[in-house]
């Protein structure tokens, strides 16, 4: 569906040459929700703009419906943007036209007879659930109402990809939550390629299936949303991961832990998936003798299915710890013992 | 109780003259309407970073807005003498100020346009791009109707300026008010006959503000 290969952008500066995006290769599968996270500065917004040509790359290749984006232009590469639909963090609809006529724009630059053009609006407000707001003027509505017109005008050709540049960056947290849920329903309903990027790594993990870190324009690490979730590799993967899983919020009452309870083991499990929902602390309890004291926990929902961590501190037999954390490796959970220090 | 206050003045020239400063301003601002919104345009989409990014084109066409800008009202009328003569085969009257009024208005609003063009959020323009817009389409639907308020008013004080040139051309013998208040004022010391004129021209600079404002605020959905 999308093909980056080996793609380069330097940007020329009067201070010298700067790389937005150093010898990037991803390849993104139709349907998929496809999330680039990385700090800003990253050369994520340089990259997302690559694929639909608002950027030429230095060198490599971006391939996008079968067009090769990176060299097409004019008139050609127009009429590839109308299938490739875009949203943006500041929304940028036109102040002067109404909700409905901002919606009708990408319909009008591709040519549609106004009687249809009338018509798709009104599927498309209805789809967005902005029913009723079509004459109001962008400047009457809230963040996330003018989220959902540049969706609705995202959406409006019927493209096959959709590219979301820091979408909901700009939104509090439960209209982030509302946002991030219209795109996911939009992808399953209209089988609709998503590519987005954000710094959050909770929107990764509410919606995306597949994931890309950046740093300094390069891909550090991509994955499985799961995947990297229960095993982040590099630095920056386990700082993002470590926003959404709450440990660092837990540190103090670890530490508090640790000084009160001098013995025994604080082991931190995280479980990915199946796993999540098997009863691991009663089996450990009856199985192995052992006491088990929960001292935090918290799990979230992914698009691939559930992810937890659990912090426990284990007390009793030595020997029969030990076992008990052996039987929590073969059942596939991760296992991670926090030391004294 | 008018007639009394003002002897001298004779209303049937003054509603000629004040005819003749609206000919000569609605015109001239007309004209400057399209040719400064055409050069501002030009102006705007050549700078560095916009759709036609040109060097060349951006400097030659500042320079010239920036040249006529420049000139000193007065003089440039004087300037335009044998162009005047040369395109209407005479330099009185009011159509012989109209090349005069626009040459030196139709570059000062280019300039206003330029800032309101400026003013456009950058991100609209991207989005139109991203839905695969043309350049006319994006000057068309985006960037004219993103300036409008900016425009409007950047034209209510274009043709406030113009009131105030049509009363320098009148001196030099193009007629309206300002050409009655030095002929028949002036230098017949009837100061009466002056301010009457003044009277006039302040009116109708007050009407063109009040409409301008209020096209302006009509135009503002923000």
């Amino acid at each position: 569906m999308i093909e980056i290969k080996n793609v380069s952008k330097i940007f020329k500066t009067k201070t010298g040459e700067l790389t937005a995006v150093n010898q990037v290769s991803l390849t993104i599968d139709k349907g998929e929700i496809f999330g680039i996270i990385g700090y800003s500065g990253a050369g994520k917004s340089t990259l997302i703009r690559l694929l639909n040509g608002l950027e030429k790359p230095t060198s490599g290749s971006v391939i996008v419906n079968g067009l090769e984006i990176s060299s097409i232009k004019g008139k050609e590469l127009r009429q590839a943007r109308q299938k490739i639909g875009m949203i943006f963090q500041h929304f940028n609809l036109l102040w002067s036209r109404t909700v409905a006529e901002n919606i009708a724009f990408p319909l009008e630059i591709a040519g549609v007879p106004k009687q249809e053009r009338e018509k798709r609006v009104n599927e498309l407000i209805e789809l967005v659930g902005l029913g009723g707001r079509g004459d109001a003027y962008p400047s009457q509505l809230s963040g996330g109402q003018k989220q959902r017109v540049g969706i609705a005008r995202a959406l409006a050709n019927n493209p096959e990809v959709l590219l979301c540049d820091e979408a909901t960056s700009a939104l509090d947290p439960e209209t982030t939550d509302s946002i991030l849920e219209l795109l996911l329903d939009i992808n399953k309903r209209l089988g609709l390629t998503i590519v987005l990027i954000t710094h959050e790594m909770h929107v990764i993990r509410k919606i995306c299936h597949r994931v890309a870190v950046m740093e300094a324009g390069r891909v550090v690490e991509q994955g499985d949303v799961l995947e990297v979730f229960r095993n982040p590799q590099a630095d920056i993967t386990k700082n993002f991961v470590m926003q959404v899983s709450d440990t660092r919020e837990s540190k103090e009452s670890i530490e508090q832990i640790l000084t009160h309870y001098k013995t025994g083991k604080l082991v931190k499990l995280i479980f990915v998936g199946d796993t999540s929902e098997r009863p691991i602390i009663s089996y450990l309890i009856k199985e192995f003798q052992i006491d088990v004291n929960i001292v935090h926990g918290n799990i979230s929902q992914t698009a691939n299915g559930p992810y937890g961590t659990l912090i426990v501190q284990l007390d009793g037999d030595e020997e029969k710890i030990n076992k008990a954390l052996e039987k929590l490796h073969e059942m596939k959970i991760n296992t991670e013992v926090i030391a004294h220090d | 109780m008018i007639s009394t206050l003002f002897p001298n003045v004779n209303w049937e020239k003054m509603w000629e003259a004040t005819f003749d400063t609206l000919y000569m301003t609605i015109i001239s601002t007309g004209v400057s309407f399209v040719i400064g919104l055409i050069v501002g345009i030009i102006l705007f989409l050549t700078s560095p970073h916009q759709l036609w990014a040109n060097r060349f084109v951006n400097f030659i066409t500042g320079s010239l807005v920036n040249i006529f800008r420049s000139i000193p009202f007065i003089i440039l009328i004087i300037l335009l003498i044998p162009f005047t003569k040369f395109l209407l085969g005479t330099i009185r009257g009011v159509n012989a100020a109209l090349p005069a009024l626009i040459i030196g208005s139709a570059p000062f609003y280019a300039r206003l346009v330029l800032i309101a063009l400026r003013e456009v959020d950058k991100g609209v323009i991207e989005a139109a791009r991203s839905m695969g817009a043309s350049t006319f389409t994006i000057i068309w639907k985006v960037l004219i109707p993103e300036s409008k308020p900016a425009l409007y008013s950047g034209i209510t004080v274009t043709a406030v300026a113009l009131v105030g040139y049509t009363a320098m051309a009148g001196i030099i013998g193009a007629g309206g008010l300002g050409n009655l208040a030095y002929l028949e004022g002036f230098q017949r010391s009837r100061e009466d006959v002056t301010l009457m004129a003044t009277i006039f021209i302040l009116i109708i600079v007050f009407i063109i503000q009040w409409i301008g404002d209020t096209i302006t605020a009509k135009s503002d959905k923000r």
